[in-house]
């Protein structure tokens, strides 16, 4: 080294320290931190909980529907009822939802209906259309790839000087991809008003959090886009609302994105071919269901007095209506695979679908009757042989 | 009327559709200030400015996702992956995505939206800059995929592929780009997507082609006629899903004998499916079985290597004698 090279350069800190903040406002009995309440209005709240109720009792009857081989395989929600809604319900009917494959709470509390739900999970694409002025995208199952799908809707949103803001969803599974990555990164860069709700649960089937990251929270990866990330106790649905709440403002106030991780629990099976048993343990579960959602924010609206009575019953018959529309749904017309494929379709559609008819005009209908393909693990066949 | 060559024609396209529809915008990496590594976007962010002709980050899952979303929305993205040898990062957004959406929603939304991808090879580049991978796309249901093969239809067809109401995969001829100018009127002219041309009439053979493959039959064919007074039919694809099987029946029923050129590997490419098409439509004409000239069945080989693997004018020739003789 050269005596009078130049001075030796120091390095220096550009980026001070960062912190993460972790939001609870409801502990697990029920008790509230009164400096920390969002005072949501008590018709807000009895709402909540009727809608957590709803979501939890419609995903316990969907699961016995699959068991007996009356819908398909499907995500259950069991435990994450609070992160959805208490993140959706901060949205206007105006706004856009987009979320993952395991958010049938959220989809409740836009306006899917449960026989629209049921449908999808049985195979009907019919199941997932949003009505025409519905903003919400359909259920999206190639994990995080409606994550940049959120981003361009919000960008859409300020090219034509729309006010609406746009919440995407997916879970800690989804961090590790790249589609994440990169739809954190055109959020940041393009400033677009969106809410990222992470729900992380833990567990990607079988994959627990510690080994699908290496960061101490997944909040912190939005520092990195430039944009706040904070942590809620997920399973406190006033944590999950005030968050959202301030999220949201700050989109639609055109000051960029924000992620919110929710620290939840899938207090159930993955989806309904999994078997968690194989790679967890029954006292970390037990642990997680001293925890519930539900729990917490009836304690709480108990001692509020504004519990209503006969929710349980109410909730229930109108699930029961729902499963009865549901299976009113006539058979299939196999005709209508070729109706939406393209907009503009090619004459090779017209061919095929003229192909069909003319089977069909004197061979049963293909799609009629009970699906010829074996239970998957966990379904019984209830359909007659 | 100008004499443009097919990146100024190209722009030409986006102009004048960016000029009569507002919610047409252009995204990609370096389409902005820079108009595009080949400058097909060349004065576009000038005239419109950043909010319309976006510099994206450099990702092309990002690229594709968001303007999917920008779709669903209602607006109409034109896309620019800088070669397709980089669209396998957004391979998944198009198949899952862009090619599903009208179906998945049944009919709710649809993604009307332009993918515009420099392809092929003959330019001496890199790996992953020479690639033609028109048949992963022509297979994926729900989605158009359209090649042009001079300034004047690349125009038009850019035109019509941005007002369709599908998805539609648009690669570009890199071999093409300056390679040849044409008159391209000034006014706007589109040409219906899906609709082969016959490039050239003949009676004893049809050569179907497409891109820069086009070029080359023409030369083919030039060459037989000279020497040996045949006369080639030459089918210009121009899209390759959907197939116009109508054009390729119609020529085969009158020739009797088809060569496919493209530059795609041979094995499960477009000439599998447009010799099927010719058969199933003409098999009663048929006097010699379809030969197809493409490259080989081996991943990329340099670009030292590179014209012993793409079709070349003798090896055209070559099959179409061998045709005409059996």
């Amino acid at each position: 080294m050269r005596e009078n090279g130049p001075a030796a350069m120091p390095r220096t800190i550009i980026e001070p320290q960062f912190t993460i903040e972790h939001l609870s406002i409801l502990d697990s009995d029920g008790n509230l931190d009164s400096a920390l309440d969002p005072r949501i209005p008590p018709e807000e709240l009895q709402r909540l909980y009727r809608a957590m109720l709803l979501a939890r009792h419609f995903d316990e009857r969907m699961l016995r529907l699959q068991r007996q081989g009356r819908i398909g395989t499907f995500a259950p929600i069991k435990g994450q009822e609070a992160a959805q809604l208490g993140s959706v319900a901060t949205l206007r009917r105006t706004d856009w939802m987009v979320p993952s494959f395991r958010e049938t709470a959220s989809m409740l509390w836009r306006g899917w209906s449960m026989e629209k739900l049921l449908l999808f999970f049985s195979g009907y694409l019919e199941g997932g259309r949003p009505e025409p002025e519905q903003h919400d995208l359909p259920i999206c199952i190639p994990v995080a790839t409606q994550l940049p799908h959120a981003v361009g809707l919000a960008y859409a949103a300020q090219y034509r000087g729309d006010d609406a803001v746009v919440m995407a969803y997916c879970g800690d599974g989804a961090t590790s991809e790249g589609d994440f990555h990169e739809a954190m990164n055109f959020a940041g860069v393009w400033h677009v008003p969106v809410v990222f709700i992470v729900q992380n649960n833990q567990w990607a089937i079988s994959i627990p959090l510690k080994k699908q990251t290496h960061s101490r929270t997944i909040a912190q990866k939005a520092l990195a886009y430039g944009f706040p990330g904070l942590q809620v106790d997920g399973n406190d649905v006033l944590a999950v609302y005030a968050a959202s709440r301030e999220a949201v403002e700050r989109a639609r106030r055109g000051d960029g994105p924000t992620l919110i991780e929710c620290v939840t629990y899938r207090l159930g099976v993955h989806t309904t071919s999994d078997d968690p048993t194989k790679y967890r343990s029954t006292e970390e579960v037990e642990a997680w269901e001293r925890k519930d959602p539900l729990t917490r924010f009836r304690a709480y609206l108990q001692t509020r007095n504004l519990l209503e009575p006969g929710l349980e019953e109410a909730v229930d018959a109108e699930i029961a209506r729902g499963v009865q529309a549901f299976e009113a749904a006539g058979p299939p017309d196999p005709l209508t695979v070729f109706d939406h494929a393209y907009g503009n379709p090619p004459a090779e559609i017209a061919a095929q679908r003229a192909a069909m008819a003319a089977r069909l005009g004197h061979a049963p209908q293909p799609d009629a009757g009970p699906p010829p393909s074996p239970p998957m693990r966990g379904q019984r066949r209830s359909w007659p042989s | 009327m100008a004499k443009l060559n097919m990146v100024k024609a190209l722009n030409l396209a986006l102009l004048q559709e960016m000029e009569r529809d507002p919610d047409v915008l252009v995204i990609g990496e370096d389409v902005g200030v820079d108009g595009g590594v080949f400058r097909v976007t060349e004065d576009l962010h000038r005239k419109f400015g950043g909010t319309r002709v976006m510099d994206s980050p450099l990702a092309e899952a990002g690229i594709i996702g968001a303007s999917v979303g920008m779709a669903l929305y209602g607006l109409k993205p034109v896309c620019e992956i800088q070669f397709s040898g980089f669209a396998f990062q957004c391979f998944h957004q198009m198949e899952n995505h862009v090619a599903r959406y009208r179906m998945r929603t049944q009919g709710r939304f649809g993604c009307q939206m332009v993918v515009r991808m420099p392809y092929g090879g003959g330019v001496r580049a890199l790996e992953h800059h020479s690639e033609s991978e028109e048949q992963f796309y022509a297979h994926i249901p729900g989605l158009k995929m359209v090649i042009p093969s001079g300034p004047r239809n690349a125009r038009a067809l850019l035109a019509a592929a941005i007002r369709d109401p599908d998805p539609v995969i648009f690669f570009e001829a890199k071999a093409l780009y300056h390679a040849a100018k044409e008159d391209v009127p000034d006014e706007i002219e589109t040409i219906e997507i899906g609709r082969a041309h016959v490039d050239r009439a003949g009676k004893d053979l049809t050569l179907v082609a497409y891109g820069a493959m086009v070029r080359m039959a023409r030369e083919a064919a030039d060459r037989l006629h000279e020497e040996d007074g045949t006369l080639i039919e030459i089918v210009d694809l121009l899209t390759i899903s959907p197939l116009d099987r109508e054009t390729l029946t119609a020529s085969v029923r009158k020739t009797g004998r088809a060569v496919v050129v493209h530059e795609a590997p041979k094995s499960f490419g477009p000439g599998a499916e447009i010799a099927t098409s010719i058969m199933e439509g003409a098999f009663l004409s048929l006097e010699a079985p379809i030969r197809r000239v493409t490259a080989h069945d081996v991943p990329f080989v340099g670009f030292a290597r590179e014209r012993a693997n793409l079709p070349d004018v003798p090896r055209i020739v070559d099959a179409c004698r061998e045709t005409l003789s059996f």
